[in-house]
């Protein structure tokens, strides 16, 4: 039996990422959002999971506005994040674990939803700055990856009602999987941010506070929002919360907040990272 | 039946299919920008680089002149745009700056005013 151990839920912003090439983890702008990370690692050190599902969304490196899918699963033997336009391209290749990539699709069309399957595809900071803050250096990264991208670029978005129940099936996916692996589940992005138009570098703490004090316990409570509504409170990227929101979806057991950390501001957002065991509930 | 209307929300202008189709030529163009021999391509000769990838006079006009905004209302995606921006020496902080009319130490200054750094560890 596999078992989900927990989610890491973080942000993703490209700076971040640019600080880690240029080494700047100790600087008094990054540290209070680098040292959000400590307890990650004693966890992921002490836990050590196996495979690593990431719930996040493209921002125009693998999927452009030609074919735009609502939901898609990778289901490829290996991924590489490449340069976006910046000229950083992380090295470390992502092993795929296709088998488990195609128990998951499976399961999710068997409940009636229909990704977009992927059998080659890039990864964008998306990923690869969530893994680089996981698992510093340069050794090969010790989880196997399923990726499953979520459309939080072009609208219509998927409602976050349709992306929790996506994460449940997904959930559900992985507690039938019998590959005996510890699964850690990622929600990447958020919190509030806005990079265009006259509301640029709007940032709304009451709604981040919100979210972050009931995504572990009540995520239901972040259903009473429509996504459009998420753009007005949380500013038009600030929607990227849906990653987060699926990505609780497919912790199904008992959730509890190991860690987290709000900073503002980290480049024109409001950066977070929240840590969560899942406990598998135990029949009676 | 006529759509309904659009949802209004101050400053911001969501990404909907109307912007899409709008703006499908200028995104495309920044969708090359993936590839560093394309960005210098594009350094080297703007004009070229943009008629080949059958920019309209509008998204030309907002590109020649920097003008994020007008970049915007000619349907470019800021996900995109950020792609150009590089090659313009422009970082999303630098971009902000330009789009509400401030200066960048302005623009850094006022997401600074809003600083907050809080935590929650478990023993």
């Amino acid at each position: 039996m596999s078992q989900v151990c927990g989610g890491i839920f973080t942000s993703h912003v490209p700076g971040i990422g640019n600080a880690i090439a240029r080494g700047l983890q100790q600087e008094p702008y990054w540290k209070p959002f680098f040292d959000g990370f400590n307890p990650v690692h004693q966890w992921l050190a002490r836990e050590q999971p196996d495979v690593a599902v990431v719930f996040y969304n493209d921002h125009g490196l693998n999927f452009f506005l030609d074919k735009m899918p609502t939901f898609a699963i990778g289901a490829a033997s290996e991924y590489r994040h490449e340069d976006e336009g910046w000229g950083i391209a992380f090295q470390r290749p992502f092993i795929g674990h296709p088998a488990l990539s195609w128990h998951i699709i499976e399961e999710v069309v068997e409940s009636e939803f229909d990704p977009v399957t992927c059998q080659s595809m890039v990864v964008d900071h998306a990923v690869a700055v969530p893994y680089e803050l996981c698992w510093p250096g340069t050794d090969p990264f010790p989880v196997r990856l399923v990726p499953i991208a979520i459309n939080t670029v072009q609208h219509p978005l998927p409602s976050p009602k349709r992306c929790l129940a996506f994460g449940r099936a997904v959930g559900r996916a992985l507690k039938s999987w019998k590959g005996g692996e510890k699964i850690v589940v990622f929600g990447t992005g958020g919190l509030s941010h806005q990079l265009e138009g006259r509301r640029a570098g709007f940032i709304n703490k009451d709604y981040d506070h919100f979210c972050l004090d009931n995504i572990g316990p009540n995520p239901e409570a972040l259903l009473g929002h429509s996504s459009l509504d998420i753009v007005e409170l949380a500013g038009s990227q600030g929607v990227e919360i849906l990653n987060w929101i699926a990505a609780r979806g497919a912790l199904t057991g008992d959730v509890v907040e190991l860690a987290s950390n709000y900073h503002v501001p980290i480049s024109n957002t409001a950066a977070a990272t929240v840590l969560f065991e899942n406990r598998e509930l135990v029949p009676a | 039946m006529p759509a309904s209307p659009k949802r209004e929300i101050y400053g911001t202008d969501p990404f909907d299919g109307d912007l899409a189709m709008r703006g499908f030529a200028l995104n495309a163009m920044c969708y090359s920008f993936n590839t560093r021999a394309n960005r210098e391509r594009f350094a080297a000769d703007e004009e070229t680089y943009m008629a080949e990838f059958n920019l309209t006079e509008d998204q030309k006009r907002a590109v020649l002149k920097r003008d994020v905004l007008g970049m915007l209302e000619a349907g470019g995606n800021v996900y995109y745009l950020a792609k150009l921006a590089g090659i313009l020496g422009l970082n999303v902080q630098a971009l902000g700056a330009l789009q509400t009319g401030r200066s960048l130490d302005e623009f850094k200054a006022a997401l600074l005013a809003q600083g907050e750094t809080t935590r929650r560890y478990v023993a």
